[in-house]
């Protein structure tokens, strides 16, 4: 059975919603990822989204731009990520999902990057710059991999997209509840709900929401309204602010246990 | 005209629409928007008003008499350097700002590197009564600084970039991630033929009246089609301009300078065609600078206008096609090419536009038929760059 059957089952079990962290991998460096992914995941993370960085994401915000930045010094590349995965997939349950842009896919080669993903046990990608229209070379590689290709719907998304979203997604549907970038924002947009509904009426996939989320109550309302929450700045944040202090990763456990407890019905 | 795009926005492999999902419907109504556009007669007249009574147009096709006697060519000089705001740029910015108003967008963006499509937005944006707003890396705000000025003045928002390489590169990536923001209320006049089907489609179509006009004025002069059109590259909209109307004029050979900064064998340049490999960016799918592991590198040139690490992907397929040929110049080349044609025909040229130039000095007779026809586009002129030539070493004797 293939990890997001797992978690959906799982959560149905405990009756909560998926709590989905996202970090940069590399930031601030290597070692400090492979050590926080089963930290995270002990914390309460249902799923873990690990960022492959780019030179120009345009879909995210200062946090992960300066991340991506850092991690690249670092010096990340799409084979480093991948022996990364290798090497903590024994220790992590949960389902892991890379999240890049579609340029270094392209250059590491679609063909040999999936297969390799595969054997390093990568359960889904995300590519926002990469909308069904264009997904066409990659997602015919990944559907017989058994790998998810997860597509973000916008709340510009009419109804035809939304289905056509849903024909190519797997794993969970990426719901964004405003128009803009990655990034911890003070308030929710309105209309998440009804927006969610919508995408729910037309795909048994669960739907998970992200972008912009930060705080407890942000979280516990979204829980409510969604089958998962993503939370990405705000961590990478406190990995920032506690990196090389005697908080570190203890003030990154509590963050991700504090919001983890939102998801309980 | 040649029928590409084709309906995926494709120029034969390059091209497409690579953007996050927020951005998809919005390109979807522009590109509708286009097409009722071009059909209504109405918005073809007011542009055209706009360009004729606005802008200047139509621009003079001049004889470089001093410049052909010393090369041995005939050499015509478009020039787009007489346009109001001084380039091709407003040619674009003056049709997107009319399909701003015609989707009932109140507020336009735009990004800009030597600032000229800068302050060409902010010309339309005033013209039309739209809120602009406009990103500019601040290493080219320094560079450019008279231009920044021009814009605030003008009643333009200028926001500095300060991420990567602070020059073109980023300030589209900035432009972006606020137009995903702002979607809703605002339209992203992007300044070249770059971006996401159907951008550079529509620019290109804004500036292809370079080359109708270029392609009747040489026939009414010499009677008969050029030998060859020159054109600076660095995101490509006035080279495109020009050669995109003689498409299907077979004889007619288009070359494409691109910026060589430091030459090409140092890495320090910004020559796409020439030194770059297939990727995507901002987009759409074409040639550009990256490394290996498919990172964007930092692109090198003296001209901000030309410092991008892509090209448009109609021009990726006139290379593949063997449409065009594309080849650079260095920094050096087209510095000299300045005070040269500002000495022989008393037109000091813009950085960008004297990369076109410097090749046909350069080569002469040696890569040209003697005594042929060349036309060469002035995509700007050179005010904006006094102060950056005025310091360089080799003027200062």
């Amino acid at each position: 059975m293939n990890r997001f059957a797992e978690l959906t089952a799982r959560l149905k079990r405990k009756r909560k919603k998926a709590f989905v962290v996202y970090l940069t991998a590399g930031f601030p460096d290597i070692a400090a990822t492979r050590a926080l992914l089963p930290r995270l995941q002990a914390a309460g993370a249902d799923c873990i989204e690990l960022g492959m960085p780019f030179s120009d994401p345009v879909a995210d915000g200062a946090t992960i731009q300066h991340a991506s930045q850092e991690a690249l010094r670092q010096g990340m590349t799409v084979r480093r990520f991948l022996e990364l995965v290798k090497s903590v997939r024994a220790r992590i349950t949960v389902p892991l999902i890379m999240m890049t842009y579609y340029n270094p896919l392209l250059q590491y080669g679609l063909a040999a990057f999936v297969a390799q993903a595969r054997e390093c046990g990568l359960d889904g990608i995300i590519v926002p710059d990469l909308p069904p229209e264009e997904s066409g070379a990659l997602l015919h590689l990944l559907k017989p991999a058994g790998i998810a290709q997860i597509f973000l719907v916008s709340p510009l998304s009419d109804a035809a997209r939304i289905r056509m979203i849903a024909r190519a997604c797997a794993g969970f549907i990426y719901y964004v509840p405003l128009t803009g970038v990655t990034g911890a924002r003070a308030a929710l947009a309105a209309g998440y709900a009804g927006k969610i509904r919508a995408i729910k009426a037309v795909s048994p996939l669960p739907v998970y929401v992200g972008f912009g989320v930060s705080q407890p109550e942000q979280v516990r309302r979204l829980a409510q309204a969604a089958d998962g929450v993503i939370v990405g700045s705000a961590l990478l944040d406190i990995v920032r602010q506690t990196y090389g202090s005697k908080n570190f990763p203890g003030a990154v456990e509590r963050f991700v246990t504090n919001l983890n407890a939102q998801t309980f019905e | 005209m040649a029928n590409y795009p084709d309906r995926r926005g494709y120029y034969d492999g390059f091209g497409g629409r690579f953007v996050p999902e927020t951005l998809m419907p919005a390109l979807r109504e522009l590109e509708q928007t286009y097409a009722a556009a071009r059909r209504d007669k109405n918005f073809r007249v007011q542009l055209r008003r706009h360009l004729t009574q606005f802008a200047g147009r139509p621009t003079q096709l001049y004889c470089a008499a001093r410049l052909s006697a010393a090369l041995g060519l005939r050499i015509f000089l478009k020039r787009e350097d007489m346009l109001h705001t001084g380039a091709h740029k407003i040619n674009n910015t003056l049709g997107q700002a009319l399909l701003a108003r015609a989707m009932k967008k109140k507020r336009v963006i735009a990004e800009t590197g030597a600032g000229q499509h800068g302050v060409a937005t902010a010309v339309a944006a005033a013209l039309l009564g739209l809120e602009c707003e406009i990103f500019m890396g601040a290493e080219d705000m320094r560079r450019q600084a008279l231009n920044v000025f021009r814009m605030r003045l003008l009643g333009a928002a200028v926001t500095a970039v300060h991420s990567g390489s602070k020059t073109l590169k980023d300030a589209t990536n900035e432009a972006m991630r606020n137009w995903v923001s702002t979607v809703k209320t605002t339209h992203y006049i992007i300044g070249s033929v770059v971006g996401p089907h159907p951008f550079p489609q529509i620019v290109r179509d804004f500036q292809a009246v370079i080359g109708v006009e270029a392609r009747a004025q040489i026939r009414k002069i010499t009677g008969k089609l050029p030998d060859y059109l020159v054109a600076c590259v660095g995101g490509g909209s006035n080279a495109m301009g020009l050669f995109h109307p003689f498409y299907r004029d077979r004889s007619v050979r288009c070359v494409g300078v691109e910026a060589g900064g430091k030459g090409l064998s140092t890495g320090e340049h910004a020559a796409a065609l020439c030194g770059g490999s297939l990727g995507v960016l901002h987009g759409s799918k074409s040639l550009l600078l990256q490394d290996a592991d498919g990172q964007i590198r930092i692109a090198h040139s003296i001209s901000a206008g030309l410092d991008y690490p892509g090209v448009g992907p109609e021009h990726a397929f006139y290379k593949t096609s063997g449409r065009a040929e594309y080849v650079s110049v260095t920094d050096r080349e087209a510095i000299s090419a300045v005070r040269e044609l500002s000495r022989r025909e008393g037109i000091i040229p813009a950085l960008e536009s004297a990369h076109a130039l410097a090749y046909v000095l350069k080569y002469g007779t040696r890569k040209f038929k003697k005594n042929s026809v060349v036309i060469i586009c002035l995509s700007g002129r050179g005010d904006k760059d006094m102060e950056i030539i005025s310091q360089l070493p080799e003027m200062q004797r």
